[in-house]
């Protein structure tokens, strides 16, 4: 790893060579406000993490945390072995919030192009392959039509689309996303799911937040439960229980839940789509 | 055609008048354009009118007008970033608090002063049909630099436009690069002020730019469409100035202002719809 920073310890090295991001005892929140603290994990390369729970549980505060827009609060962070703006052409990030999407002259294809401004710096070539590479984002996010469309006339969810491209045209080695199917539709959050499958296939990371169980548990080995705090931490189908769930969410509405929790449980067997049980065939395999 | 050529062709004072305003046209399109994208009018507007204590004093002192319109922009810039840092009051409010103080105090000292009632109206509306060789020369220069910053920092000033988190993550820094925003556009300002003046120099940094933000695609385009509503508005305001005796500055400013609106008009007339996307419907 060309971050990777010289720890002393030959186990520790080597663990930064397959630990994409780590967190010890880790409190993260505002100069004057924390917002969760005890949080301990450790992201390994090639795969998904989701961090599960309510507004202002804490999952964005982290997830800024993560991608140094945050300072931590106490405790230690780790990305790619280092401080996380040491890392920053490797890391993509998706925000939760798009505020000025709607004011600028831009085509949806010169939002993607910006996936690319971390790898070329600021005066860096921008080529064709480069060009070629924002095309293929757009048609994996099934919006290769809208490549030449303002993006101020595109619904919240075609504009959506048009994020996750953005986010797919870095090749980041690291993507720590918000809420990345918040305003998709069903066909939408199926090609979110294939496509962060062959992130993780490529042997990219991910880190996502979100308050959608039943999504993130068919892409994720890891999840954590939070409500300003960690209430579980494990695989999903040790850590998604009626229990936790109420304690994260301070309700479970029964027919959701019901769906949602076995689902994880049973991982690839009866009852799930035929693409999905490919998918995770695909997916295990690695 | 005479009507169209013949100003120009027998007035030197008019060609000086036609270059300077040009190259003002061409730095205010560009600032301008990032004025609009980051949503920056409000600190624009009052860095226009705020550098005026700055200007009357320097005059007062026998200083160049630019260096104290230079200093007016620091205490202006610096102020509202004090403000900004040290309480929970936004921005905007910063913003109104200084302008509206910095606006009376140059009112306050050319009150004070009782030979100042002609530079005054130069200051507030500049002096386009009397600049020198220097002014243009200096207005090339400036066009040339805020160009120059422009195109070298086009990616982080587009990252910080569409979203300051991303700038960050990215690896831009948002502060620095704002900072180099705010220069351009105080920049721009101190050295415009001459042509059109303090009261109307920001007609020209938004009019053309938020014209070119209603009809361009791109940014590029943007910038192009600034650049020729910036540079018709100085031409046609310059002759409609020179035919019917009207103050010239005034005049470029209204015709940026009623371009805009046909602009706008034209704009709202053609709308366009993007196609729907594979897999059914979205809200």
């Amino acid at each position: 790893m060309a971050n990777a920073i010289r720890t002393g310890s030959g186990v520790q090295e080597s663990q930064s060579d397959t630990i994409a991001a780590q967190a010890y005892d880790l409190s993260v929140g505002y100069p004057n406000d924390t917002v969760a603290s005890g949080i301990n994990f450790a992201l390994p390369i090639g795969q998904a993490m989701a961090l599960i729970g309510t507004n202002g549980s804490g999952k964005s505060t982290i997830l800024k945390t993560m991608v140094g827009l945050l300072a931590p609060r106490s405790g230690k962070l780790t990305v790619f072995g280092g401080r996380p703006t040491a890392s920053a052409s490797r890391i993509a990030y998706l925000g939760q919030f798009h505020n000025a999407g709607f004011i600028l002259p831009l085509r949806a294809v010169d939002v993607v192009s910006m996936g690319r401004f971390p790898l070329h710096g600021l005066t860096g070539k921008m080529d064709s392959r480069d060009f070629d590479i924002c095309m293929e984002a757009l048609r994996t996010m099934g919006a290769e039509k809208l490549a030449d469309i303002p993006l101020r006339s595109l619904s919240g969810g075609q504009q959506q689309r048009v994020y996750l491209a953005q986010v797919l045209a870095h090749r980041a080695d690291l993507l720590v996303m918000d809420e990345p199917t918040s305003g998709l539709d069903a066909g939408g959050r199926e090609l979110y799911l294939q496509a962060m499958n062959s992130e993780l296939r490529r042997g990219a990371s991910l880190l996502v937040a979100t308050h959608d169980i039943r999504e993130e548990a068919r892409l994720c080995q890891q999840v954590m439960l939070l409500a300003r705090r960690v209430v579980a931490f494990g695989p999903p189908e040790a850590v998604l229980n009626t229990e936790t769930l109420l304690e994260t969410f301070g309700i479970v509405i029964g027919g959701d839940t019901g769906a949602a929790v076995p689902e994880c449980r049973h991982s690839h067997t009866e009852g799930e789509p035929a693409a999905a049980v490919h998918k995770r065939k695909l997916f295990r395999i690695r | 055609m005479d009507i169209f050529i013949a100003p120009f062709s027998n007035n030197q004072f008019m060609v000086n008048a036609l270059l300077a305003g040009v190259l003002v046209a061409i730095t205010c399109a560009i600032a301008g354009t990032f004025v609009i994208l980051r949503g920056m009018a409000f600190i624009g507007d009052a860095l226009a009118h705020g550098v005026l204590p700055g200007i009357a004093l320097a005059f007062l002192l026998g200083y160049p007008g630019m260096l104290g319109a230079a200093a007016g922009a620091v205490c202006m810039i610096g102020g509202v970033t004090l403000i900004t840092q040290r309480s929970r009051l936004s921005s905007d409010t910063a913003i109104g608090l200084l302008f509206i103080g910095m606006l009376s105090l140059g009112v306050v000292i050319v009150s004070r002063s009782s030979s100042f009632s002609g530079d005054l109206t130069a200051i507030l509306f500049g002096e386009i049909l009397g600049v020198g060789t220097e002014s243009i020369w200096l207005q090339l220069g400036a066009a040339a630099l805020i160009g120059i910053l422009a195109f070298v920092c086009s990616r982080p000033f587009l990252l910080l436009s569409f979203d300051p988190e991303q700038a960050q993550v990215a690896g831009f820094s948002v502060r620095l690069y704002h900072n180099i925003m705010l220069f351009m556009i105080a920049a721009t300002i101190i050295v415009s002020f001459q042509t059109v003046g303090t009261l109307l120099v920001f007609g020209l940094l938004i009019a053309p730019a938020g014209a070119g933000a209603l009809l361009a695609r791109r940014i590029r385009s943007m910038m192009a469409w600034a650049v020729i509503f910036g540079a018709v508005s100085v031409y046609a305001g310059l002759l409609l100035s020179y035919h019917f005796r009207l103050a010239a500055g005034a005049s470029i400013i209204l015709v940026a202002t009623i371009i805009f609106f046909i602009v706008f008009i034209f704009a709202n007339m053609r709308g366009c719809r993007p196609p729907a996307l594979n897999g059914g419907r979205h809200g």
